[in-house]
């Protein structure tokens, strides 16, 4: 089945909703998000179907991305540690490719953070009391509705409204619109120019 | 002096500009690239009519998906053979230095750029791969990332991040005959755990850091990200630069003695101030092995499998899927498990004192009735090397296979895979889940001579006793 594809961030990310997915466990890895054979690509376009390929063949139809009642959902609710080991930025493709647009978790992986705020993925830290007490409200009703708001920092499901984190950099990248960095990167031609000329190593070791 | 570590006078000198919300525009030294997460960059720049800044700071080879038994092109897996082509023609079409299978110069990325002197203390360095934290062995601020910012990298040689805190992890004494690096790393982490790096660089130092030799150093600084740091570092000093002297991109000549002045700079200084730091005594360490599914559940040799009632609640239902997935007992010894395959290789462990450690072990015995055995140097130089010395020759009559540099079984994207639920004893860096390319292949990390002993005794085995009293230091 190829799933159907709703539009990939763009612009500013103020606030986001969706239906709700749940994934408990700490330190789920990037080989398990995307194992490493699907890696053998030139473009992500495929990744979506392979999102957790190793871990829903394992549960036979009963892993939380294949349960029908989840197929459009959108929020995907974590634990701790979520994205740790590998750099392949395959496993957040994959994630947004199957539908996921905000992660919502008590801690993450470094480099996977980056990378999914790099696609526009806002990756949002809340308390483990929160964390579990979102995983039940949602397993108690299924595909329940969740709003985030990043002006705010706040999610709120059908009954409670909690307040969330984000450090401040990643934050107002995502509200300005910031995430999508290459043309401002590309855009300080002068100053990188200027660091490349005082960096020793560029200049026969002279400081 | 002021209070600078390594990581604040890098990151300081590296510094474009600040963008909207406080991330910093950083400017990368160093970029690698490899045929996995390379090809979307490149697509992206093309649709955006983008071209590479500094195509000269740009380096490519390709390791992930090589088969090790016969490179001759075109592979016989299509896709591989597409992935390799698509690397040569980007790096063809961009004028970047490629560093194709048969130049002598192919391998590991994470081998290749330091055995060619391009990772040098002071630098920063990205590449689309995690293990990039091992260059921060030269006193480099080395982090892995994504594909997106590959393409920022290529595009603009910089790129959006927010500064780490700095944790120091200083190491006093001297590690015992028969622990390794490896070792230090895995206790590291297991006691630290697999998250406790978040948000933080770790700095390594202290005697028993100063005493490694620069290979030590990169297997220690490979393996930070195992333990949730994006980089590892430690401090350049003699032995860094003795490692670096004549190889091919360092300095030469007259830059050669500024480049040292420098270099001697950059170290942290000694009231340097950190945002943590806890202290090790390598006098305690041992042989280390993981026994479960992520590189912090590991037990020393002589230890007995940890019941999952000793853990914090919260780690208890990871401890117990490992038990599950390993189909192991808790409350057993890792000691005389059964394996089936034994790997030498990896960006964490394919150098030549690796291969040089396993060959001691390996030397006058043989593999075990039944074990698949197999040594994939991590470079075309350091197959080249272990051939100078016999090395090959050692592993051959003990019954090990000799293959091709690439990054193997390591993750498995090259038909050197795990069939069902075999069980490897293995020199990299992963024991996830499905890593070595079965979906129920179990992985036991470990040095690389531990792993050798294991090949000989077909289970897992305490290399100490392999080890004659003046073998080693």
């Amino acid at each position: 089945m190829i799933r159907p594809i709703t539009p990939f961030p763009t612009g500013a990310i103020k606030q986001i909703e969706g239906k709700s997915i749940v994934l408990t466990g700490n330190d789920i890895d990037t080989d398990r998000i995307i194992p490493a054979r699907f890696l053998k690509c030139v473009s992500f376009d495929l990744l979506g179907e392979q999102v957790f390929a190793d871990d829903r063949k394992e549960l036979k139809g009963e892993h939380p991305f294949d349960l029908p009642i989840n197929q459009d959902a959108s929020i995907l609710v974590v634990n701790e540690n979520f994205g740790c080991g590998s750099s392949r930025e395959h496993a957040p493709q994959a994630l947004m490719r199957w539908g996921i647009r905000a992660i919502i978790g008590k801690s993450f992986a470094e480099i996977f953070f980056g990378n999914c705020l790099a696609l526009g993925i806002p990756c949002i830290k809340a308390s483990e009391k929160i964390i579990e007490s979102l995983q039940q409200s949602i397993t108690s009703n299924p595909g329940d509705f969740i709003r985030i708001n990043l002006e705010e920092l706040s999610i709120s499901d059908s009954s409670i409204k909690y307040n969330v984190l984000m450090d401040p950099g990643p934050l107002e990248m995502l509200k300005s619109g910031a995430w999508d960095a290459t043309s401002q990167l590309i855009n300080k031609r002068s100053e990188i120019l200027e660091v490349m000329k005082n960096l020793p190593y560029l200049n026969n070791f002279k400081y | 002096m002021s209070s600078k570590t390594l990581y604040d006078k890098v990151w300081d000198l590296h510094q474009v500009s600040q963008l909207p919300g406080g991330s910093t525009q950083l400017f990368i030294g160093l970029h690698l690239i490899h045929e996995v997460t390379s090809p979307q960059a490149f697509s992206a720049l093309s649709e955006k009519n983008l071209a590479v800044l500094s195509p000269e700071r740009t380096f490519g080879t390709v390791d992930h998906i090589v088969p090790t038994l016969n490179q001759n092109r075109p592979f016989a897996d299509p896709l591989a053979e597409e992935m390799l082509s698509t690397l040569e023609k980007n790096c063809s079409t961009y004028g970047i230095p490629f560093f194709g299978i048969g130049s002598g110069k192919q391998g590991i990325v994470h081998v290749i750029a330091p055995e060619l002197g391009l990772t040098q203390p002071g630098m920063t360095v990205a590449c689309g791969d995690s293990h990039t934290s091992t260059h921060g062995a030269f006193g480099a601020i080395a982090f892995g990332i994504g594909t997106s910012q590959v393409r920022d990298v290529l595009a603009s040689q910089t790129l959006a991040i927010n500064k780490l805190k700095v944790r120091r992890i200083f190491v006093k004494g001297q590690l015992r005959k028969g622990v390794y690096a490896k070792d230090l790393i895995l206790h590291i982490i297991r006691k630290l755990g697999v998250k406790a790096g978040n948000g933080f660089a770790y700095e390594f130092s202290g005697p028993a850091i100063e005493s490694l030799p620069m290979e030590g150093r990169m297997t220690l600084c490979n393996m930070a990200i195992e333990g949730g740091a994006r980089c590892g570092y430690v401090n350049p000093d003699q032995v860094t630069f003795d490692y670096l002297k004549g190889r091919m991109h360092a300095p030469k000549g007259k830059d050669w003695e500024r480049a040292i002045a420098w270099w001697k700079t950059l170290s942290s200084n000694e009231n340097a101030i950190f945002d943590d730091e806890i202290s090790f005594d390598a006098n305690d360490i041992v042989p280390t092995v993981t026994w479960g599914i992520t590189p912090g559940q590991s037990i020393a040799i002589n230890e007995s499998l940890p019941q999952s009632t000793t853990f914090e609640v919260k780690d208890r239902p990871i401890t117990e899927e490992a038990y599950s997935y390993m189909k192991i007992e808790p409350g057993g010894k890792i000691e005389g498990l059964k394996i089936d395959v034994c790997f030498i290789g990896s960006c964490t462990n394919g150098r030549l004192s690796d291969l040089r450690e396993a060959a001691s072990v390996a030397k006058g015995n043989h593999v075990a009735d039944g074990i698949k055995a197999f040594v994939v140097p991590g470079s075309e130089k350091v197959a080249l090397e272990a051939e100078e010395e016999g090395l090959d020759k050692i592993f051959l009559e003990a019954g090990f296979e000799w293959r091709e540099p690439g990054c193997s079984m390591c993750l498995a994207m090259n038909p050197d895979r795990l069939e069902g639920d075999q069980i490897s004893a293995s020199s990299s860096n992963r024991n996830f889940k499905g890593r070595q390319g079965s979906a129920s292949g179990r992985t036991l990390l470990m040095s690389p001579a531990m792993v050798a002993a294991a090949a000989i005794t077909g289970k897992v085995s305490d290399v100490r006793h392999f080890l004659k009293d003046d073998s080693n230091s």
